[in-house]
C-alpha cells in the first residue's frame, strides 16, 4: 500500500495508464474505495471499490490505480484500511492473513524500492495493475475515498475475479500487455479511469508489478508468516503497534477475521471512509478477491518474501515462517497488510487497471496467477525496469513466485514487477498478491479471522514485540532492507516500495489514541502516561503536574545508568511552566506562607509537595528527593491521620496538587527589594524599508489599541505594566510621553557607540495617564519618517536602549523590536554580509548557525541579569543574518518573528495577529527554572530559550506562556522500583502585576528493571520534541550529517534494544516496533527531513537560523505538528467534528478534493484541479478552477455551510497555535504546490530527504545491522 | 590743548585711548627706568555716535607686509609705518586742500569704514541651559530666556542646548513633536563625532557629488538654529515645556551636572555650520560641572568644591584636568570667533575658576548671582541685549585688533579678553607683557566698554636720538562684526612726542597719567596673578609701585583671595581686565558718598572714620552698590520719621542715595549687588570690609570714640601701610 501510495501515482499513472488506467484507472479513481475493497478481500474489495472509484477518482491517478489498486487496495486496503480508513478491521482481517505477509513483502519493499522505485515501477508498465494498485492507494490516499478508491473499486470488483485474472493480469502485468488486456477487460467497466491509470499503469504496471512481486512476496510471505506467524506478527505489529491504529490490519487481523470477507470492503469504506465503493467492492472483490488471494497469496508471499522481504524483515519472517520466500511473501504481505497493501494493490493494481477486474480474475488465480501471469509479463517490464533486478527476479518470484524465479523469492518478484511498473508493481504485486493472498487468506479463513489468529499473536508479541513481528512491519523494514537494496537498485524500489498503508500510520495512532481518550486523564497514578498531544482530553491533577505543563518521553525510567545507556532511549521531560490551561481547567491555586516563605527540604532545598512524607506525628517532614528529614515549622504544623497524611492535605495545593504556586518573599527578590511592575518598551525601525513595506503604518496604528491589552492578571484592573517607545534608524529616538506635555517629546541619540538612556521621567508610562499623549505620537511617527531615505539600521544599540532603559528604572520587562535590515550602520553589533550558500553541506556549515563574534552573547547576558525579554519582529527583504540577530531573543526567552517580503496587504493580518498575542499574552519576568530530582537521577541538559550561568539554574528573562524548555536527565546513582523517581520544576518569577512568584511543577515516574516496561511506556511525540532539539543543538557544533547520523543510530539502537530485549523471538528480519514507538521512525524522518537539517536549495540561511531557534522552545504539541503536518480532507464538513486527518504524502490527495494543511506555522489550503464546481462555488465563490486567486489569505466570506465551517476551522487552527497562520491558497499544479509538497513529510523530499517507507528500511537495515 | 588732563580727556573721548605717559622716552633705556613702561588702555569700540562711518575700502598701503591704512598727506602719500611711498587711487582723483578726505582731517584720527565685501551673517545665540536647577529658579531663567527671544532681532539664529546628567540639542525646526538630539553627559566628543551624531556632515564627505551641497548645508544647520522670527513661538513653547533634569538626584549626591559636554557640543555645533561667524554662545548654570570632562567636583555632597586652601595645598584633584579642557574648548571657540558668556547663579561655586577662560578668551561676560530669580541676573542678562542710539547692539562679534607701530616702538603685549592670533610681525617685542609675541588679537566678544591693556616697549637705542619734534605712531586697526551684520573696520592712528628723558624728565613726568598708569599696572599685577602664586605677585608689585591706589589693590579681590572663593576672585579678575578706566578704578578704590543733613553728598575717603552714625553711605565697588545707614539713621527710619509730614526732609534724605544708587544700576554691567543696610547690620560688612580700617579693636581707643566705627581686623590700615612704604621708598629707590 505504502508503496503504492508513495509511488505518486500521479506519474505512474499517466504513464500505465493508457492501458491500466482506462480500464482499471478510471475504476481506480472510485478506485480508492476499490483498492480498499480490493483490500479486503482484494477481489471483492476491487470489485466494491471499482464502482464507485472509477466514477469518483476515476480522473486522475485514480484510473491508474484502479487497476493495480484494486489489488494493492486490497492490500492496501487492509493496510491503509486499517491506517486511514476506518474499515480497518475489514481489511485487518483480511489484510492480516495477508498483512503478515505483506508486512514481509512490506518490509520488503519497504527495503527496496520504496520509493524511489515505486514511482518508477508505477511508471513502468506492468504495474499497470500494480500501479493501477497504486494508483488506487494513491487516490486512495489523496482523495482516499473518491476516486482512487473508485478505481480500485473495479480493481476490487476485479479483484475476486481478479485474483484469478491478478494472476492472469498479473502476468499480463508483467507482460503488461496480457494483463492490461485483461485489466482493460475487466476495468473495461471503470475504463473510462483506464485511460488516466493505463498511463501510470502502464508505467506503475511494471513497478505495480514489481510492487505485486513484493505483495506479492509479500504476500507470500505473509501466508509463510502466517504460517510461522510472523504474518500475525506483521500485523501484530501494525496491530499491537497500531494494532488499533495500523489496527487495520491488525484490527483486521484480529477483528477482520472475523468479518474478513465483509472487511475487505468494511476495511475500504472504514479506512477510506469509501463506503460506497466498498459496498461496491466488498461484493465482487470479497468474494473474489478474498478467495483467490489467499492461494496466491501464499504463493506470492512465497515467492515474493523471500526474495523481497529476505532483505528486511519480511524475509526473516518468511524465512522463519515458511522458508524464504515465504517470508518474502509475509514482507509483502506486511506491507500489504500493513495497509499498504498497495503492493498487493499493485498486484491488484494490475488487475486493478481493467486488469483489476482481471486482477480479480487473477485473484482467483490471485497470487498464484498474477504472479505468474504478471511474472512473465514483467519480464517484459521488467525489461523496462530491468534496473531492478530484483523486481524482475521479484516478479518472477511474485507471479509466479516460481515465475519469479530468476530472481530469489519475491525480491525477485518484486523487482521484476518493479522493473516492470518498477515500484508500483512491486507494491502493488505485493499488495495484491497480499491482497490477493490476504483476501484469500482472509476469504479462506475468512481473512481476517486467519489472519487474526497468526496476527493475534503476533500482535501480541507485537506489542510488545509484537510489532516487530507483525509482519507488517516486517514487511516494511524488510523493505528497509530493501533499501539496503535500494542501493541494490532500482528494481528494489520497488520492491522496497512498502505498502504505504502496511506501515505503521501516525493518523491511525492519533486517532485511536483519540478513540481511547474518554475519561479525563488523572495524574495521580505514577509512571501513566498521558494521552497524546493530538487528543483532546481533560486532566485532573492529583499529586501530579498536568501533561500540559510536563511530558516526559519515558514514564517508566530504567533503574540503573546501564539500561538507560542500553536503551538510549533519552530521559527527558519537556516542561511548559507557565501554560494555559483550558478554560474548565483550574490554574494553579496562590499559596501564600506569608512571612516565613515556602516550606522547604532543608538539604535539597525541594519545596513542599505531596512527596514529602510527614513523620514523627507531623513535626517533621522527610524529603522525597533526597531523604533528608526536616523540621516543620510549628505555623505549618498539622497532625497526621491514621494513613500518615495530614488532616489539612486536602485543603492544602501543595500537599495534594502537582502544580501549584508560592507566594515568595522578599528572600526570593533581586537585591531583596520586591520588584517594579515591568515594562514594555516597544523599539521600531523606521528607515527606509520599514516606512516603505508599511510596517510603521502597521504598527503604530496597532499600537493604540493594543496598549489596551496589556497583560494583567486581574481583568477587571488596568495593566501596571508601563510602556515606552523608540524607533530607530541608524541613530536612535526616544519618546518622552509624559502625560503632562501637550506633544511628545523626540530625544535623539545619535551616540550609538555608547548606548545610554536619555530620559527616564516620563520614558515609560502608564498607559491610562499619558494615552493622549502617546496617541499623537503613534500618529505623527508614520508622517515624521515618511520621506526618509535613511536605509542603515543598527541592532545592538537598539537593545542596548531597551536594557539600559529597564536598569534605569530598575524594573524588568520586555523589548519589542520591529526590525527590517542587516545592522550595517556603524555601530557596536555591526554585521557583515555572510551568507554563503555554498558552505551547506560542507563541515564548515555550522558556522552559520554560530552568530558573529561575541557582542549579542555578552549582551544577551546583560539582558538576562536585568530581567530584560527580547522580542524580534523582522520583515527582511533579503539576508539579515538571523543566527546572530536571534541571539539575544533566544538567549532571553524571547521569540523570533519573521515576515519575509513583508508586504502590508496580505501579510498584516499575520503579523498583527502575532503581535497581539504576543503582546496580550501571559508571561513571567525575570524568570529563574531549577529543576530538583529524586536521587538517582540529575537534570544535566537543558534545551530552549534562556541563558545559563551555571549548570543548574535556568534564567529567563522573559517566560510566557508558549516556551517550554526540554530537560535531560541522567543517572548519577540508581533509582528504585519502589520510590520511583521524582522532579520538581520551580520557576521563579515576577508576574505581569510585579508580584513575585514561585510555581512548582510536580512530577513522579515509575521506575522499572526490565526493559519491557521502559519500552511500554514511553512517549514518542516527546522523543521527537528532545531529539529535535537536541539535533538543531548539535547543527552548531557539527556538520549536519553527523548531527543526522546520530539521531539515526540513536533511533535504531531503542528499537534494537527493543527487538533484542523485548520482542518474543521472531525472525530477525523483521521488523518490530515498539507499541509507543512505532512512529518514531516517521517522526524522526520527518526531523531529518527538516529544512534545517536537510535543506532544500530554495532554503534561504536565516528561515533555517530562524527554524532552528524557533523549534528550541517549542512543546510537544508543537513540535508533533510541525514535523508532522496535520492534513485535513475537506470532504464532509458536516459534523461537528474535525474530519479525519490523512497522511502526508501525496498519493493521499484527490484530484477532487480539497485539503487543508497546517504545521503550526503554515497553513494551506489545497485544491484539487478537478473539483467539483459547486465545492468551489461554495468556498471560492467562484465556479472554475482557475478564476480561484491563489494569493488570497483569506477565505471569502459566503453564506453557505460549507464555506462557514471551514472558517470556522480554520480560525480554530489559528487559535490553537502561538503563532498565526497565513492562509496559503494553493492549485494543484500551480507553481505554489512546490512548497505545499515540501510539508507531504511521507513523500520524498526535494532536498533528497527519505520518503517514509524508504526511511523505514533504511532503519530496518540500521537496526538488522545492530542486531547482527 | 591746555593742560595735560584736557589731553587725556580728549584723546580718550575721541579716540578711547589712554596712556600711562603721553610723552615718550626716546630710548629704551630711559624707558625702562620709568618703571611704568609705555602702555595704553585702549577701547576699540567706544562708542562714537559723531563719528559717521564711511562707506568705502580704506587706502592701504602697498607694502605687502605693511598693510597699514594711513594717514595722507598728498597725491603721493608716505606711510607712516613703513615709509613706502604710495600713490592715492583712482577714487582720490578729485583731492585737493580742501577736499580732503575724513582720513586726512586731523579730527579723524579714529575712522571706521564699512566693508561691503563677503557674505554678512546673522548673528547667532545658542543658549546652553542647566536644567539642574530649583524649580523656583528655573523657572525665572525660563522667563528670562523667553523674554530674551523679543530682545533679538528677527533674523538672529537662535539655538538651544539644555543639559543636565544629559545634553540636549534641541532640534527648533520641526512642528509636532519636539525633537531634540541627546549627548551622554561623561563622553568627551571631538568635533566631527559631534556633527557626525547631529547630522550636520557635510554630504560631500559621503560622496554624493551629485547632489549640491548647499542646501543640503542649509537645511541641516538650519534645524538648530534657527531665525527667531520663524521660531518665536516653537522656541517660547519649548522653553516654556523645559522639565527640571528628570533624573533622580540620591540623598547626599549633586545633581549631575554635564557643563562640559554640553559646552563641547555647543561649540561643536558653531564650529561645524558658522565658523568664523559672529555668534555668542550663552551658558546659564546654577551649580557646578559634577560629571564628565570639565567636572569640577564630583556628585557627593560630602566632598565639597575646592577652595584657594586645598588649591594652593594641592588638594583640588579636578582643577588642572577641568582647566584644562576649557580652555581647549575656549581657544576652539575663539579661533571661530565665537564667544561664550557664563551666568552662574548659584549660592555656592559653580566651576568659575576653571572656566573663566571661556569668557576671558573669548570676549564672553561673566555674571555671577545668587539666583536665577533675582533681578540682579534678570536685568544684567536684560542688559546684555541693550542697544544703542542707532537701536543696534552693543555688542560685536569676531574683533580682531591689529596694532602698527613706528620703528621705535613694538608690541610687548596686550591684556584684555582677548587671544593672541600669533601675528608675528617687525613690531613684536621679544620682550612679553600679557599676551605678546604678536601684533594681533583676537576679540571674539567686543561691546562699547570692552578696554585692552596694551604694553609697549621703547626700541630706539640711546645713541640713536630721535630729532627733536619727532613723533612716534601707532595705529589701532579693529576688523569686526557689528551687531547689525556688516564688517567694519576702526582704525585709530595715534602720534606722541618723543622726549629726551635726560634733558626732559619734567616733561615726561608731567604727562604721566596715573590713573591709566594705576589700571594698566593692576592689570599686569592680576594678570600675573593669574598665572602665579599671589604673594609673589604683590612682591612683585609693592617693588614696582608706589601709589595710593597700591593700598586698595593689595587689599582688593583681584590679588587678594582671602575672604573669596576661587570663583569670585575669577569673577572679579574678569571683569577688571576688561574694563574701561573709570571702572577699573572704581574696582581698585571703591568710591564712598556720603549723605547728611548738613550738605550735599560728598565723597568721602573710604575709611572707617567715615562711618557716621548720622550719615547715609553710599559705597559703589562696581560688584556691589552698598547703602549704609548710619546708627542714627538707622534709628529714626525704624521710628517711621519719613513718614511723618513735617520730617519730609529726612525722607529725602533717605531717598538721596537710592535715586543716585538707581543711577548707576541703570548703566552698570554687570549689574552690581545692591544691598541696602544700616550700622549692625549683617551685610554691613561688604562696608566695612573695604574701608581701610584706620580704627581697629586694636587701636579703638587710642582713636577716641567720637567718630567712626571700629573695623574687627587685623589688616593694616592706609596708615601703617603708608609708613611702611616709605621706610622701603627711602630705603630701596632713593
Amino acid at each position: 500500500m505504502n508503496v503504492n501510495q508513495h509511488t505518486p501515482m500521479a506519474s505512474p499513472y499517466g504513464q500505465p495508464p493508457p492501458g491500466y488506467a482506462q480500464p482499471g484507472y478510471s475504476p481506480l479513481d472510485g478506485g480508492y474505495q476499490a483498492p480498499y475493497p480490493s483490500y479486503n478481500g482484494p477481489a471483492s474489495a476491487y470489485q466494491p471499490g471499482a464502482p464507485p472509484q472509477g466514477p469518483t477518482r476515476g480522473p486522475p491517478s485514480s484510473a491508474a490505480p484502479p487497476v493495480s489498486a484494486p489489488q494493492p487496495y486490497s492490500q492496501y486496503s487492509q493496510g491503509q484500511g486499517s491506517v486511514q480508513n476506518g474499515p480497518p478491521p475489514m481489511t485487518q482481517a483480511p489484510q492480516r492473513p495477508p498483512v503478515s505477509q505483506p508486512y514481509h513483502q512490506g518490509a520488503v519493499n519497504m527495503s527496496g524500492p520504496p520509493q524511489s522505485s515505486y514511482p518508477q515501477h508505477y511508471g513502468p508498465p506492468p504495474t499497470i495493475q500494480q500501479v493501477s494498485n497504486q494508483m488506487g492507494g494513491m487516490q486512495i490516499n489523496a482523495g482516499p475515498p473518491t476516486a482512487a478508491r473508485p478505481g480500485y473499486a473495479p480493481p476490487h470488483s476485479a479483484p475476486p475475479p481478479a485474483s484469478t485474472p491478478y494472476t492472469a493480469a498479473p502476468p499480463s502485468y508483467s507482460q503488461a500487455p496480457p494483463s492490461f488486456s485483461h485489466a482493460p477487460l475487466p476495468v473495461s467497466s471503470a475504463p473510462t479511469q483506464p485511460p488516466l491509470p493505463p498511463p501510470s499503469n502502464a508505467p506503475p504496471t511494471a513497478p505495480p508489478s514489481t510492487q505485486q512481486q513484493q505483495y506479492y512476496g509479500g504476500p507470500t510471505p505473509a501466508q509463510q508468516p502466517y504460517p510461522s506467524s510472523i504474518p500475525p506478527t506483521s500485523q501484530p505489529q501494525f496491530t499491537s503497534a497500531p494494532p488499533q491504529q495500523l489496527p487495520p490490519q491488525p484490527q483486521f487481523t484480529t477483528a477482520p477475521p472475523q468479518q474478513p470477507p465483509p472487511p475487505s470492503q468494511p476495511h475500504f469504506t472504514s479506512t477510506h471512509p469509501q463506503p460506497p465503493q466498498p459496498q461496491s467492492y466488498p461484493p465482487s472483490s470479497y468474494s473474489g478477491p478474498t478467495q483467490p488471494p489467499p492461494p496466491q497469496v501464499s504463493q506470492a508471499l512465497q515467492q515474493q518474501p523471500p526474495s523481497f522481504q529476505s532483505p528486511p524483515l519480511s524475509q526473516q519472517p518468511f524465512s522463519s515462517a515458511s522458508t524464504a520466500p515465504p517470508p518474502a511473501g509475509p514482507p509483502g504481505y506486511a506491507p500489504g497488510q500493513s495497509p499498504r497493501p498497495p503492493p498487493a494493490t499493485q498486484g491488484q493494481f494490475p488487475p486493478p487497471p481493467t486488469s483489476q477486474p482481471g486482477a480479480f480474475p487473477p485473484t482467483s488465480t490471485q497470487s498464484g496467477q498474477f504472479l505468474s501471469g504478471p511474472m512473465p509479463p514483467l519480464p517484459p517490464q521488467s525489461q523496462t525496469q530491468p534496473p531492478h533486478p530484483q523486481s524482475q527476479s521479484q516478479p518472477s518470484p511474485y507471479h509466479s513466485g516460481p515465475q519469479m524465479p530468476p530472481m530469489s523469492m519475491q525480491q525477485s518478484n518484486h523487482m521484476p514487477p518493479s522493473s516492470q511498473g518498477p515500484p508500483p508493481p512491486m507494491g502493488p504485486p505485493g499488495p495484491l498478491q497480499q491482497q490477493q493472498q490476504q483476501q484469500q487468506q482472509q476469504q479462506p479463513p475468512p481473512p481476517q479471522p486467519g489472519m487474526p489468529a497468526g496476527y493475534p499473536p503476533q500482535q501480541n508479541g507485537a506489542y510488545g514485540q509484537v510489532r516487530g513481528p507483525q509482519p507488517g512491519y516486517p514487511g516494511p523494514y524488510s523493505g528497509p532492507q530493501n533499501y539496503g537494496g535500494p542501493a541494490q537498485a532500482p528494481g528494489p524500489a520497488a520492491q522496497k516500495r512498502l505498502d504505504p498503508d502496511a506501515i505503521p500510520s501516525p493518523i491511525q495512532v492519533i486517532e485511536d489514541d483519540k478513540a481511547k481518550s474518554t475519561e479525563p486523564f488523572t495524574t495521580g497514578v505514577r509512571g501513566q502516561a498521558p494521552p497524546l498531544v493530538t487528543t483532546t482530553f481533560s486532566v485532573r491533577d492529583q499529586g501530579n503536574a498536568s501533561p500540559r505543563f510536563v511530558r516526559c518521553t519515558a514514564y517508566n525510567m530504567p533503574c540503573t545508568a546501564d539500561m538507560a545507556k542500553q536503551s538510549q532511549v533519552p530521559l527527558a521531560a519537556v516542561i511548559k511552566p507557565l501554560a494555559i490551561l483550558p478554560p474548565d481547567e483550574t490554574p494553579p491555586y496562590v499559596v501564600d506562607h506569608g512571612e516565613p516563605g515556602p516550606i522547604r527540604c532543608n538539604r535539597c532545598k525541594a519545596y513542599m509537595c505531596p512527596y514529602m512524607q510527614f513523620i514523627e506525628g507531623g513535626r517533621r517532614f522527610q524529603c522525597g528527593f533526597c531523604s533528608c528529614v526536616t523540621e516543620v515549622p510549628p505555623h505549618y504544623f498539622q497532625h497526621l491521620d491514621h494513613t500518615g497524611k495530614r488532616v489539612d492535605c486536602y485543603d492544602r495545593p501543595e500537599l495534594s496538587l502537582g502544580s501549584y504556586e508560592f507566594l515568595a518573599t522578599v528572600d526570593y527578590c533581586k537585591n531583596n527589594k520586591l520588584p517594579q511592575p515591568p515594562a514594555f518598551i516597544f523599539l521600531i525601525d523606521v528607515s527606509y524599508n520599514a516606512v516603505k513595506s508599511g510596517m510603521v503604518n502597521i504598527v503604530c496604528q496597532e499600537l493604540k489599541t493594543l496598549l489596551d491589552y496589556l497583560p494583567r492578571e486581574n481583568p477587571e484592573a488596568d495593566s501596571v505594566v508601563r510602556v515606552g517607545f523608540v524607533t530607530y534608524n541608524k541613530v536612535l529616538h526616544f519618546y518622552n510621553v509624559k502625560g503632562s506635555l501637550a506633544q511628545p517629546q523626540m530625544l535623539v541619540v545619535s551616540d550609538v557607540s555608547d548606548m545610554f538612556v536619555p530620559l527616564l521621567d516620563g520614558f515609560l508610562v502608564n498607559v491610562n495617564e499619558s494615552r493622549q499623549v502617546i496617541e499623537s505620537l503613534l500618529d505623527q511617527i508614520p508622517d515624521m519618517f515618511a520621506d526618509t531615505r535613511e536605509t542603515e539600521t543598527v541592532f545592538g544599540p537598539v537593545i542596548q536602549a531597551g536594557l539600559e532603559a529597564l536598569k534605569a528604572a530598575d524594573c524588568a520587562g520586555k523589548l519589542f523590536i520591529f526590525h527590517t535590515s542587516l545592522p550595517i550602520a556603524e555601530a557596536p553589533g555591526k554585521l557583515k554580509n555572510r551568507e554563503d550558500k555554498k558552505l551547506v553541506g560542507t563541515d564548515k556549515e555550522k558556522s552559520l548557525f554560530q552568530p558573529q563574534g561575541s557582542f549579542y552573547n555578552t549582551l544577551a547576558k546583560d539582558c538576562v541579569a536585568q530581567g530584560c525579554c527580547v522580542d524580534l519582529f523582522l520583515f527582511p527583504n533579503q539576508y539579515v543574518d538571523m543566527t546572530t540577530l536571534g541571539v539575544v531573543p533566544v538567549s532571553t526567552g524571547g521569540s523570533v518573528y519573521k515576515y519575509t517580503y513583508f508586504q502590508a496587504a496580505t501579510d498584516q493580518e499575520r503579523f498583527l495577529n502575532d503581535l497581539r498575542r504576543d503582546v496580550e499574552k501571559p508571561m513571567g519576568f525575570d524568570a529563574v527554572m531549577r529543576v530538583r530530582t529524586s536521587t538517582g537521577i540529575r537534570a544535566t541538559d537543558f534545551f530552549g530559550s534562556f541563558f545559563m550561568s551555571n549548570t543548574t539554574d535556568v534564567e529567563l528573562a522573559g517566560l510566557d506562556c508558549d516556551k517550554a524548555i526540554t530537560v535531560e536527565f541522567k543517572h548519577d546513582d540508581k533509582l528504585s522500583e519502589d520510590t520511583g523517581a521524582l522532579m520538581q520544576c520551580a520557576v521563579l518569577y515576577t508576574s505581569c502585576s510585579g508580584q513575585r512568584r514561585l510555581r512548582v511543577h510536580n512530577m513522579a515516574v515509575n521506575c522499572c528493571s526490565q526493559l519491557a516496561d521502559l519500552y511500554r511506556n514511553c512517549e514518542t511525540d516527546t522523543i521527537i520534541n528532545y531529539f529535535s532539539k537536541f539535533a538543531f543543538r548539535g547543527v552548531l557544533n557539527h556538520p549536519t550529517k553527523t548531527v543526522r547520523d546520530t539521531l539515526v543510530n540513536q533511533c535504531a539502537q531503542i528499537l534494537a534494544c527493543y527487538r533484542k530485549n523485548c520482542a518474543s523471538p521472531s525472525s530477525a528480519g523483521q521488523l518490530i516496533l515498539p507499541e509507543c514507538m512505532k512512529l518514531l521512525p516517521v517522526y524522526l524522518n520527518c526531523v531529518l527531513k527538516s529544512d534545517v537539517l536537510l535543506p532544500a536549495a530554495d532554503v534561504s540561511l536565516d528561515d533555517r537560523a530562524y527554524l532552528r531557534q524557533f523549534i528550541s522552545s517549542m512543546d510537544v504539541t508543537e513540535t508533533h505538528v510541525f514535523f508532522y503536518p496535520q492534513l485535513l480532507p475537506l470532504t464532509n464538513l458536516d459534523s461537528s467534528s474535525l474530519p479525519v486527518a490523512i497522511r502526508a504524502s501525496e498519493e493521499r490527495l484527490s484530484k477532487g478534493g480539497v485539503y487543508i494543511l497546517e504545521t503550526g506555522l503554515h497553513l494551506f489550503l489545497w485544491v484539487g484541479a478537478s473539483v467539483q464546481q459547486e465545492l468551489l462555488q461554495n468556498l471560492f465563490g467562484t465556479p472554475s478552477f482557475s478564476q480561484i486567486d491563489a494569493s488570497m489569505t483569506s477565505l471569502p466570506v459566503l453564506d453557505n455551510p460549507f464555506s462557514k465551517r471551514l472558517r470556522e476551522i480554520i480560525s480554530n487552527f489559528r487559535a490553537q497555535r502561538p503563532r498565526y497562520m497565513k492562509l496559503m491558497v494553493v492549485k494543484q499544479e500551480d507553481h505554489s504546490e512546490l512548497i505545499f509538497r515540501h510539508f507531504l513529510v511521507e513523500d520524498k523530499s526535494a532536498s533528497g530527504g527519505a520518503s517514509y517507507v524508504d526511511f523505514l528500511c533504511h532503519m530496518h537495515k540500521e537496526i538488522r545491522q545492530l542486531l547482527s | 590743548m591746555t593742560t595735560y588732563q584736557e589731553f587725556i580727556q580728549q584723546n580718550e573721548d575721541r579716540d578711547g585711548v589712554r596712556f600711562s605717559w603721553n610723552l615718550w622716552p626716546s630710548s629704551r633705556l630711559e624707558a625702562t627706568r620709568l618703571v611704568v613702561p609705555v602702555s595704553c588702555l585702549f577701547t576699540p569700540l567706544k562708542e562714537r555716535p559723531d563719528l559717521p562711518p564711511v562707506q568705502y575700502e580704506p587706502v592701504l598701503c602697498s607694502r605687502a607686509n605693511c598693510k597699514a591704512q594711513v594717514d595722507f598727506r598728498a597725491k603721493i602719500w608716505a606711510c607712516n609705518f613703513c615709509f613706502q611711498r604710495n600713490p592715492f587711487p583712482p577714487s582720490y582723483a578729485g583731492i585737493s586742500e580742501v577736499n580732503q578726505p575724513a582720513e586726512l582731517m586731523p579730527q579723524f584720527s579714529t575712522i571706521e569704514y564699512i566693508v561691503q565685501r563677503g557674505p554678512t551673517a546673522p548673528l547667532i545665540f545658542l543658549y546652553v541651559v542647566d536644567t539642574c536647577l530649583e524649580e523656583e529658579d528655573l523657572q525665572a531663567l525660563k522667563e528670562s530666556l523667553q523674554m530674551s527671544l523679543s530682545l533679538l532681532p528677527p533674523n538672529a539664529l537662535v539655538g538651544l542646548i539644555t543639559f543636565g546628567r544629559m545634553v540636549q540639542v534641541h532640534e527648533l525646526s520641526c512642528e509636532g513633536i519636539a525633537k531634540s538630539y541627546v549627548f551622554r553627559g561623561t563622553k568627551d566628543l571631538n568635533s566631527k563625532q559631534i556633527q557626525e551624531m547631529l547630522g550636520l556632515t557635510k554630504p560631500t564627505a559621503q560622496g554624493q557629488p551629485g547632489r549640491p551641497a548647499a542646501p543640503q548645508d542649509a537645511a541641516s544647520t538650519c534645524r538648530f538654529l534657527q531665525p527667531v522670527h520663524r521660531v518665536d513661538m516653537n522656541l517660547t513653547d519649548l522653553l516654556g515645556e523645559l522639565q527640571r533634569d528628570p533624573w533622580p538626584v540620591p540623598q547626599g549626591k549633586r545633581p549631575l551636572r554635564s557643563t562640559g559636554v554640553a559646552l563641547s557640543v555647543a561649540v561643536g555645533l558653531l564650529e561645524g555650520t558658522f565658523p568664523n561667524t559672529g555668534a555668542r554662545v550663552m551658558l546659564f548654570i546654577g551649580g557646578p560641572p559634577t560629571q564628565g570632562p570639565g567636572m569640577v567636583v564630583g556628585d557627593e555632597l560630602k566632598t565639597p568644591i575646592r577652595s584657594w586652601h586645598d588649591i594652593q595645598k594641592d588638594n583640588a584633584r579636578h582643577l588642572k584636568k577641568a582647566t584644562k579642557y576649557y580652555e581647549a574648548l575656549a581657544n576652539r571657540s575663539a579661533v571661530n570667533g565665537h564667544s561664550i558668556d557664563i551666568y552662574a547663579c548659584a549660592l555656592d561655586q559653580t566651576g568659575l575658576l576653571e572656566m573663566k577662560c571661556l569668557s576671558n578668551l573669548t570676549g564672553g561676560h561673566i555674571v555671577m548671582g545668587d539666583s536665577f530669580n533675582t533681578s540682579l541676573f534678570k536685568q544684567t542678562f536684560q542688559r546684555v541685549f541693550s542697544k544703542d542710539l542707532n537701536g543696534d547692539f552693543r555688542m560685536a562679534f569676531g574683533g580682531v585688533l591689529e596694532v602698527k607701530t613706528s620703528r621705535e616702538l613694538k608690541v610687548s603685549g596686550a591684556i584684555g579678553p582677548c587671544v593672541s592670533l600669533n601675528a608675528k610681525g617687525s613690531c613684536v617685542s621679544e620682550n612679553e607683557m600679557g599676551i605678546g609675541g604678536t601684533t594681533q588679537w583676537k576679540v571674539c566678544g567686543l561691546n562699547p566698554s570692552t578696554t585692552l591693556g596694551l604694553y609697549f616697549e621703547v626700541v630706539n637705542q640711546h645713541n640713536a636720538p630721535i630729532p627733536q619734534g619727532g613723533r612716534g605712531a601707532i595705529q589701532f586697526v579693529t576688523q569686526y562684526q557689528h551687531s547689525n551684520t556688516q564688517r567694519r573696520i576702526r582704525v585709530t592712528t595715534i602720534a606722541r612726542n618723543w622726549a629726551d628723558a635726560q634733558s626732559q624728565i619734567q616733561l615726561i613726568e608731567s604727562s604721566f597719567d596715573q590713573e591709566a598708569a594705576a589700571v594698566l599696572m593692576a592689570r599686569l599685577g592680576v594678570f600675573r596673578a593669574e598665572s602665579e602664586e599671589g604673594p609673589d605677585v604683590l612682591r612683585w608689585l609693592d617693588r614696582q609701585l608706589i601709589r595710593l591706589f597700591m593700598f586698595h589693590l593689595r587689599r582688593s579681590p583681584f590679588l587678594q583671595v582671602f575672604n573669596n572663593s576661587p570663583d569670585e576672585s575669577s569673577y572679579y579678575r574678569h571683569h577688571f581686565v576688561r574694563q574701561d578706566l573709570t571702572q577699573s578704578l572704581i574696582m581698585i578704590q571703591p568710591i564712598l558718598y556720603s549723605y547728611s543733613f548738613y550738605g550735599p553728598p560728598e565723597p568721602v575717603l573710604l575709611d572707617s572714620g567715615s562711618i557716621l552714625p548720622d550719615k547715609i553711605l553710599l559705597m559703589d565697588t562696581f560688584f556691589q552698590l552698598v547703602i549704609y545707614h548710619g546708627e542714627t539713621i538707622a534709628q529714626w527710619r525704624k521710628a517711621g520719621y519719613q513718614d511723618m509730614a513735617e520730617y519730609e526732609n529726612f525722607k529725602q534724605l533717605l531717598q538721596a542715595p537710592l535715586d543716585d544708587a538707581q543711577e548707576i544700576l541703570q548703566t552698570r554691567f554687570p549689574m552690581p549687588r545692591y544691598v541696602d543696610t544700616e550700622h549692625g547690620g549683617s551685610q554691613a560688612r561688604f562696608l566695612l570690609s573695604k574701608v581701610n580700617p584706620s580704627q581697629t579693636h586694636n587701636n579703638l581707643y587710642a582713636w577716641g570714640q567720637e567718630t567712626g566705627a571700629p573695623i574687627l581686623t587685623d589688616d593694616v590700615s592706609l596708615q601703617v601701610f603708608m609708613d611702611h612704604l616709605k621706610k622701603l621708598a627711602v630705603s630701596t629707590f632713593f
